[in-house]
Parts: C-alpha cells; structure tokens; sequence
C-alpha cells in the first residue's frame, strides 16, 4: 500500500448513525473475484435518492467522509473498504467504528478518524457552511484541521497503525520478519492438523 | 490469581509479543468460502506466496451456492464465478475444499463443529463475522477481513491487539418455551449493538451449560450482534461428548488423553473478568425483533414500540426511521403482525435440532394461505440426517420448502431473497436494512416461533397452533 502522511481534501457529512457495512456496500457487490471496481456499489441503496448527499453537487469529488457514531458495524466485509477507497475516500471521520471495519480499514490504508461527538457536529457544520473548505488530515501529527478557520483537534492511532500507514507496510511483509518464531512455534503445537481426516476429495474415512 | 478461558487460550498461542506492536497469535484453524477469499488468494499470487498450513485450512461453497436441487445449474454468473474460483484456488494451493453438493459441504460454521475439526483450545478463524459460532466449543474463534485471510493463509498467524474479557452469566432456568435464540436476543438487547465492542464475551452460568453443544452455538454465534470479537462457552462433558467420533478427532485412547486436555479449557474459579452482565434465565420469553437491528427486541407478547419510549433523540431517531423502514406503527400487537415469507435456516439456527424443534411444530399443521416457508438445513449432513429422521416428509406435508444447505436468505446473496416491502420471521442472525433481500423486512425469532409463525401467517408462538 502507498504510504500515507497528509490528506487534504474536501469533506461529506453523511449525518447517518450505524450505518453497517450492508448499508456501505450491499451484499450483491460481494460477488466479485477482484479487488477493484467496488466504488459504484458504495452506499448504493440510497444513491438513487437524488437527496442523498453523496448526490449534492456541492460535494462532488469529496475525498473525507464525516459519519455518525457506530460507522462501520456488522459484517465483516473488507469489500466495505474497498467501496469507500474505490470511490476515493481516504479517511472516515466519525465518534465511533465498528471494531472489524476499523481494523479493515488500517490494513488498506483509509485512515480512521475518531473523534467526540461534539467535535464531529463541529465540523460537520463547518463543512456544511461551506462544503469548499479544505479538510486536512495529518497522519504523522494526529491532527484534523480547517485551516481556513483555525479549528483544529488532535486524533488518536495505536502507534502501530499510525507506522504503517506512514511507511506504507504491507502486513504479511511485517510478519514474514518473524518466520523463525512461527517455525519454532509449530514445533512446540500440540494442536491437531487436518491431516488425514479427508482424503484428497474431501471425504472420510 | 486465577486466568480466564480467553486469556488461557491467547497466552498458549503468543508467536512474538514485539514491544508497541501487536501480538502475533498463532492460528490452528482457519476455515475458507467463496465470498471473502479470492481476493486473498489473488494478493498470494500477486506476490508469489504460498499457503503456508493447507493441512490448518478447510473450505467450503455456502454464501452464495444456490439452494435448488443440485442438477440445476448455477444461473447467476457471478455466483458461480466466485463458486468456481474457490475450487480452482483450493486445488492450485492444496486445500481441502467442499464444493457445492458435496457430502461435507455446508455453511462454514456448521460444518466445522460437526466435523469435529471445531476443537477446545484452539485458535478458529474464517473470513465471516459469525465465526464467533465455534466459540462454543472452547476454542477462541472470530471474524476476520480478506486482507487477513490473506495473511493467516500465507504466515498461519495473526497480529490482534488482546481483548478485553466479559462474563455474561446466565442464571437459573429458562422457562421450557425459551430457547436459545431467545436467551441470546436478550442478551443483545441488553448489552446494545455496540456494547460488546472490544470484548470476548464468555457465556456462563446454569441457562448455559444446560444447553446442549447446539444451543450454545446458537448463543455464540450472535455474540458479534453485540459487536463482541468472539463468544466462549467453558468445555465440560457436554462439549466432549459432542466431539466423540466425529470424524475430525482420534478415537480411542488417543481421544481420551485428548478430552483430558480439554478439560482444562476453562476459566479458573478465582479469575477476574473485566466487565460482567447478569440476567435471570427464569424471567425470559420468547422474542422478536421488530426493527433493523438485532438490539431491537421484544417479547412476543408485546407490542411494536414508539419512539416516545427514548429521551435519547440519538436513539429516538434510530427508532423512527427502523419503525418506516420496517412498515410498523407503534402499539401494533406482535401477535398481529402478518408475514410474507418464514426462513428456518443460516448457521444460527440450522442445525438438528432446530430442525426437530420446528418439525414438532410444523407436524400435522399447514403453512398459512400465501406464506413462502423454506427450510434450509445448515449442511449436507443436517440434511441426510434430517431425512432419516423423516423431518423432510412433515415440513413437505405442511407446506414447506425443503432446500439444499446453504447460507440461502440469511443474507439473500443466493436466488433465496425477500421482494421489496416483504417481511420474514427469520432464524438468522441480522435484521438490517436489505439484508434478505432488498427493501425486505426481517423478524428474527427462534426455529419454534418461526414454524408456528408460518402456521398462523403472523407471528405467533407454538402453543398457539396445535401438533
Ligand atoms: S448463514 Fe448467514 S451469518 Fe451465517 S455464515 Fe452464512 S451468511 Fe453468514
């Protein structure tokens, strides 16, 4: 993934509480066998509403998302991240995130930001005074800013996520460090294999 | 001081513990679909990687395999786009794989445990939020994304951040009408959709170890309703029974030395939890949801809540729009809410003894004037044993569907799908907005309550229908 160190950008209010990842992308888009292309599914249940505010021309090419409290609860599924990169968000400002997508979407490189209630209500309402407003987003400092208006909060990122998402480390990569620990690992497991419990055509015995 | 299940289990399966990073934990089972793996198993050939254990890896077809019978083909091609990738994937990495009507094929959290490949102990994961099911077993199972379905396939291990531990202690007797189901939507109910957020729950107390293997999966399964990484049920002579000549475990001797390190998995009597929730098993009824999220439920006896009911304008506002979307106005009678369509099936309630619970239910009765009623057994094996058992012939008798195993209208990913503005009672797991199918309106309810609903053709509890 490419490293991450400062998003600026317009930004979206959504104004929506729990909205769950069937709500980000429905379930029909979780047909695919490819990574990219999830961006037109994004929220698509409500994309025919010419009100829904992904339609307001005076957000068109927003790239932060600001959403309501529980933002990303529910089914597992990265595809909810890919929706929302693919469609060209970078970071997610809301009061709280489902554990599962938060941890999708540090993976991925989309940028989670949490902040109190009242802060996100700010800010939306900045945005919404003037959608024009650059919105920033500063990786290495944890901080959001409106320039424009002085108004400005610091974030928090577990020191891990905040590394990865600056370098642009790819999981697996960071792991593979480790192959002497897992190999010696397995050598110490007690926990059983599937080996032969299914013959090569998955049946048993 | 004494150490919780969960923290027994996470400390036997520490690989490295590097400073301000997180743990990396070693991973015993991780279980495969269709639906989030191809592309974990694209990003492994994008960077010439292998699996590193196919002998830790199993997979099945379910979220989106067809519950027609078998001949007939697979029409929606992306479906069998996604069908046929993972047998391909299977093959080219050298995993075991179940493809659609194969004998062990089935939805992922069922098959697991009746294979016996579900053991006390280990680490479990699958790229599906339920794989909290196999928590039942006393082993530490949960739900992660493709990126780390990616990972646990090329390193065979997982960096997680520890939980935090709760105890849900369930106590008492649950009235002989109160099933699982509705044991675990009062759970939810009480914790909220969130409250869960950041803990393994694990599920104590006399209303839980008085369930059978079964149940408890019931309960575990939903655990992530209450946004819980995982649920755990202690191990005890239930689950070993269970776990005996399944074809997953050893027999003989050599499962005995076994069960006797499974007794171990289970929390010590002085150990301290973070967090705790009580609820009294004796004051429960069979529930329902009424809204667009599994928190929002009710008795059966009740009636269809008001917004009014919250000062929260958070919470009232998630009340009205739940109310609008779901076609409701507060007051209604449950009892006089009618149906479209009854679902017995999805990998919380699937299984055997679902299926005789509504069978007793549905025998000698008819499925009400209009009402779609379909069962779905959890698996291959549910199936075949529920045809010995002749439960086919009284849910066909009663006018019900008998389908192939599948994941089916949980999640309407397969042909299975509600119609705009059609409602369920259902036996899966999540009421969301379109999740059966699109502008469709799901009930969740236990298997009994779900028979007895397509009787009456509103919902409706056993003992109002007579068997
Ligand atoms: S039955 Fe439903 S909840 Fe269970 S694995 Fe399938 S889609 Fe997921």
């Amino acid at each position: 993934m490419k490293p991450v160190r400062i998003l600026e950008g317009h930004a979206v209010p959504l104004e929506r509480s729990d909205v769950d990842t069937d709500q980000i992308i429905p379930s029909d888009w979780l047909k695919r066998v490819e990574r990219t292309g999830f961006g037109r599914g994004l929220f698509s249940e409500w994309r025919d509403d010419p009100t829904f505010v992904l339609n307001d021309q005076s957000y068109v090419g927003a790239s932060i998302l600001i959403a309501g409290p529980r933002f990303g609860t529910g089914s597992s599924r990265e595809h909810a991240v890919w929706a929302l990169m693919d469609y060209g968000f970078v970071a997610v400002i809301a009061p709280s995130f489902g554990d599962i997508f938060r941890n999708n979407s540090s993976k991925q490189g989309l940028v989670i930001v949490q902040l109190p209630q009242e802060d996100v209500d700010q800010l939306t309402q900045l945005v919404k005074d003037e959608p024009t407003r650059l919105v920033v987003v500063d990786v290495e400092h944890l901080r959001v800013e409106v320039p424009e208006t002085g108004w400005q909060r610091s974030f928090d990122l577990d020191p891990m996520t905040r590394e990865r998402l600056l370098n642009g480390w790819d999981d697996i990569g960071l792991t593979m460090r480790r192959e002497s620990a897992i190999t010696r690992y397995e050598a110490t497991s007690h926990a059983p294999t599937l080996a032969g419990v299914f013959d090569e055509d998955g049946h048993t015995g | 001081m004494g150490r919780t299940l969960f923290e027994k289990i996470w400390e036997e399966h520490v690989v490295a513990s590097p400073d301000g990073e997180p743990t990396l934990i070693y991973i015993d089972l991780h279980l495969v679909h269709e639906v989030t793996s191809p592309q974990a198993f694209d990003g492994l050939r994008l960077n010439g990687r292998t699996v590193r254990r196919p002998d830790r890896t199993l997979a099945t077809a379910d979220h989106n395999v067809p519950t027609d019978p078998i001949s007939t083909p697979v029409k929606d091609p992306v479906s069998r786009r996604q069908l046929e990738a993972l047998e391909a994937n299977c093959h080219e990495f050298g995993i075991t794989v179940f493809p659609r009507g194969h004998e062990n094929q089935g939805i992922v959290h069922v098959i697991g445990p009746e294979l016996g490949v579900t053991q006390p102990g280990m680490t479990i994961v699958c790229g599906d939020s339920h794989t909290s099911t196999h928590g039942a077993f006393g082993s530490l199972a949960f739900g992660i994304g493709t990126s780390e379905v990616e990972h646990v396939l090329a390193t065979q291990t997982l960096p997680q951040q520890r939980a935090r531990t709760m105890a849900v202690i369930v106590n008492g007797q649950a009235p002989a009408d109160v099933s699982a189901k509705d044991i675990v939507l009062a759970i939810v109910a009480e914790l909220g959709t969130g409250g869960g957020a950041g803990y393994v729950i694990e599920y104590r107390g006399e209303a839980i170890t008085a369930l059978s293997m079964e149940g408890r999966m019931t309960i575990c399964n939903m655990s992530i309703e209450a946004g819980a990484r995982a649920g755990l049920v202690a191990v005890d002579e239930t689950t070993i029974d269970y776990l005996r000549g399944r074809p997953g475990v050893p027999e003989g001797d050599e499962f005995e030395v076994l069960a006797d390190r499974w007794r171990s998995y289970v929390s010590d009597a002085d150990a301290e939890f973070d967090a705790e929730l009580t609820i009294d098993a004796s004051q429960l009824v069979p529930f329902i949801t009424w809204g667009t999220n599994p928190a929002q439920v009710v008795a059966l006896s009740g009636v269809v809540p008001s917004p009014d009911e919250y000062d929260d304008p958070d919470a009232k506002g998630t009340t009205e729009r739940s109310l609008a979307y779901m076609g409701l106005a507060p007051g209604t009678l449950v009892r006089d809410i009618p149906v479209d369509v009854v679902f017995i099936g999805s990998c919380t309630n699937s299984r055997i003894e679902d299926l005789r619970a509504a069978a007793a239910v549905a025998s000698g009765n008819r499925v009400a004037e209009g009402v779609r009623a379909l069962v779905v057994p959890g698996s291959h094996r549910v199936k075949k044993q529920a045809e010995e058992e002749g439960l086919d012939q009284i849910f066909l008798d009663a006018g019900f569907e008998w389908r192939e195993p599948g994941c089916s209208m949980c999640l309407g990913m397969n042909p299975d799908q509600l119609k705009m503005g059609q409602r369920s009672a259902s036996t899966s797991n999540r009421n969301f907005e379109g999740r059966q199918g699109r502008g469709g309106r799901t009930h969740l309810v236990s298997p009994v309550v779900a028979a007895a609903t397509a009787i009456k053709g509103r919902f409706a509890t056993p003992d109002e229908v007579g068997s």
